[in-house]
């Protein structure tokens, strides 16, 4: 009874400052749209909007596990390569007369193994972070790609397989359903299920998570396979996108899928955080490049607005409560 | 065994018995890095004798220097527990700076480009150092979003163009060409360097307080070390070796590109794994990321010499930093274990 009243009085408290965040978010998004509208009269028309999602939704995929991942405290930034490795093997698969749906289900196996390679690694040698096995595994994943195909790519897929990337289901594009499927799964279970809940224990305290009987380990493996996995249907989608494949795609991905999360207003510390956060960011900073493209803004101006904006957004929750803190004292 | 000793100070029988082994382990690594150097210098050599000549050594020495110079720096930050994946793009960005200056003012003397680019350098590494520092970011994340912005700044730059061979004065170029006494100015500028880090951390305050702050903040924080200026410090001194860096990579290559260096921070994390820097922090010496830059240029100049193709090398690279830091590891747990085996209770 105690226990209880302990933890709603804890949720509420989080939620309060939570729903801010993400009012915020919304707030941001109404700006960015006015500012992007004002700029190119192309950008506020519905078959421009819907056609951009197709564009910046692949990344998203990757976006639903790192939540999970971040707020546990960890970080996973081999996802590039995961991506690049998995869509290469279905490539080079595909090339050598493998039947393309039997590509497709060996990619999403390659990335869920990679994931979970991660996952036992991390889980196995504690004494490594998160960052350095992954560091290590992102240059292991990518460079055996690079073994696979060297500088060459691969192309020529069947005709349908370009309807992931480029087709539509009645009038939204089939990436956004299948979006939308996965993000409503993932919120539910980050949200509504026990392994949900145990995932924020984990990110409060690992230790008191684990002594009260969060199986941590577990938790932790599950969480970085299902980052592979997600990262290789994010590899099915941008390949059908590109139409071909080569060893270095999705280079930065990582940088931007932890922008996304930590702009979504998942805390690095671990332990806080929503999806809808991680899901709004995704539409923030998709539409804000689509809308900076569309008036000609250079990719390397987006690279600092994008390194900006990740800064800040950890920037702005540190600052306040360490001016919480100061006032307290 | 009395039970005097053990109820005098348990702990500190432990703390010194736990010291010589692991420094005897750690000697014992530093030796097997040493003997896998050899064994591989000559395991080439049986395959490819041009290998140990002495302008092929010199060639692997200058190639190694920037590599060393950056994994000073990087070591220190590692003590800290931090990372910093900024380094390639602080090291393009400086050298970018400094090629467009002397582009434009070609009677330049190249001392002061090379200010230039440390400057440069160190003003970078205090902006991630603050953010660290006081913002309290943490360091994979302010380094991550700060790798783009400055990557974004070295194209702006230069507009997206690259900084070529002609348009470099002569006496730039000779910064990285150029040797005193015989030996290669890179090659002593490396070797200045781990003379100045190697007094630093071992012999002066500052220096024994960055591994303090490294091995337990709480403790360091609270025995008076204002760990805030600490952390700015390292991450300055990484900024400045790779502004430093930078001008002579560009020097060097004779070339300033927007995507110079892309990916090097991964080598240089390498270097510092192999030589024992411990990502937990508070561990490393400044001999151990000598012997690690080495086995790294030495693999880096021997793969092609033995027809390894170019396309292995990402991934030995990455199965090296895996194997190095799983070692360190395991040898971690071994001395823990026996730490504990020792312990009187």
């Amino acid at each position: 009874m105690e226990q209880r009243l302990l933890t709603n009085k804890k949720e509420f408290k989080a939620k309060g400052f939570i729903l801010q965040w993400e009012w915020l978010l919304v707030a941001l998004i109404v700006a960015m749209f006015v500012m992007n509208s004002n700029l190119s009269e192309y950008f506020f028309q519905y078959d421009n909007l819907r056609d951009a999602t197709m564009g910046f939704l692949d990344k998203a995929f990757i976006v639903l596990p790192m939540v999970f991942i971040i707020m546990m405290g960890d970080i996973d930034i081999s996802v590039g390569s995961i991506i690049a490795l998995s869509s290469v093997v279905m490539g080079d698969l595909y090339a050598h007369g493998v039947p393309m749906p039997l590509a497709m289900i060996i990619c999403l196996a390659v990335g869920t193994l990679c994931g979970w390679i991660n996952g036992m690694l991390i889980v196995r040698y504690k004494e490594l972070s998160a960052v350095i096995v992954t560091l290590a595994t992102m240059t292991i994943y990518r460079g055996i790609a690079y073994i696979l195909l060297k500088d060459q790519s691969v192309g020529k897929f069947p005709s349908w397989f370009k309807f992931l990337g480029w087709d539509y289901v009645g009038t939204l594009p089939f990436i956004l359903i299948v979006f939308a499927v996965f993000a409503i799964a993932f919120g539910l279970l980050l949200h509504k299920t026990p392994f949900g809940r145990r995932v924020y224990a984990i990110g409060n305290n690992p230790t008191a998570a684990r002594f009260s009987g969060v199986r941590v380990d577990r938790i932790k493996v599950i969480v970085f396979t299902l980052a592979g996995l997600m990262s290789a249907v994010t590899a099915l989608f941008l390949t059908s996108r590109m139409g071909s494949t080569r060893p270095n795609i999705a280079t930065g991905y990582e940088l931007e899928v932890i922008a996304m999360v930590v702009l979504g207003g998942v805390s690095t510390a671990g332990g806080k955080g929503r999806m809808i956060g991680a899901i709004l960011a995704v539409f923030l900073i998709g539409f804000l490049r689509y809308g900076l493209g569309l008036v000609n803004v250079s990719a390397q101006m987006l690279l600092i607005i994008l390194g900006g904006l990740l800064i800040v957004s950890v920037a702005i929750p540190q600052l306040k409560s360490r001016f919480a803190i100061k006032r307290k004292a | 065994m009395s039970a005097n000793v053990q109820s005098a100070s348990p702990t500190e029988g432990k703390a010194s018995t736990g010291r010589t082994i692991s420094a005897l382990i750690a000697k014992f690594r530093e030796l097997g890095l040493l003997a896998f150097i050899v064994i591989l210098a000559v395991g080439v050599q049986f395959r490819n004798p041009s290998f140990l000549t002495w302008e092929n050594l010199t060639d692997i020495a200058t190639n190694t220097a920037i590599l060393s110079i950056l994994s000073v720096g990087m070591m220190l930050v590692i003590i800290t527990r931090g990372i910093d994946l900024s380094i390639g793009a602080t090291l393009a960005f400086a050298g970018m700076v400094s090629a467009l200056t002397v582009k434009h003012n070609p009677g330049l003397n190249p001392v002061a480009a090379l200010l230039i680019g440390v400057g440069i350098g160190i003003g970078c590494g205090l902006v991630i150092g603050f953010l660290v520092s006081w913002v309290k970011i943490l360091p994979i994340i302010a380094t991550l979003g700060i790798m783009n912005v400055f990557r974004g700044f070295t194209f702006e730059a230069s507009g997206g163009k690259w900084v070529s061979a002609h348009q470099m004065p002569t006496s730039f170029k000779s910064i990285a060409t150029g040797s005193f006494l015989g030996i290669n100015n890179l090659i002593l500028i490396a070797i200045v360097i781990y003379i100045v880090a190697y007094y630093f951390v071992s012999h002066t305050r500052t220096g024994r307080r960055i591994y303090a702050v490294g091995s337990n903040p709480d403790s360091a924080e609270v025995s008076g070390i204002r760990t805030g200026r600490i952390l700015l410090l390292v991450y300055t001194i990484m900024g400045g070796l790779a502004g430093l860096a930078g001008v002579l990579w560009v020097s060097k290559f004779a070339s300033a590109q927007g995507d110079t260096a892309s990916g090097y921070e991964l080598s240089v994390i390498a270097a510092c794994v192999l030589g024992g820097v411990s990502i937990a922090g508070g561990v490393g010496k400044i001999s151990g990321i000598l012997l690690g830059s080495i086995l790294l240029g030495i693999l880096n100049n021997a793969l092609p010499m033995i027809n390894v193709s170019a396309f292995w090398q990402m991934f030995i690279q990455g199965a090296i930093i895996l194997i190095a830091v799983l070692v360190n590891a395991l040898v971690k747990r071994g001395i823990d274990r026996n730490n504990l085996m020792r312990r009187k209770i």
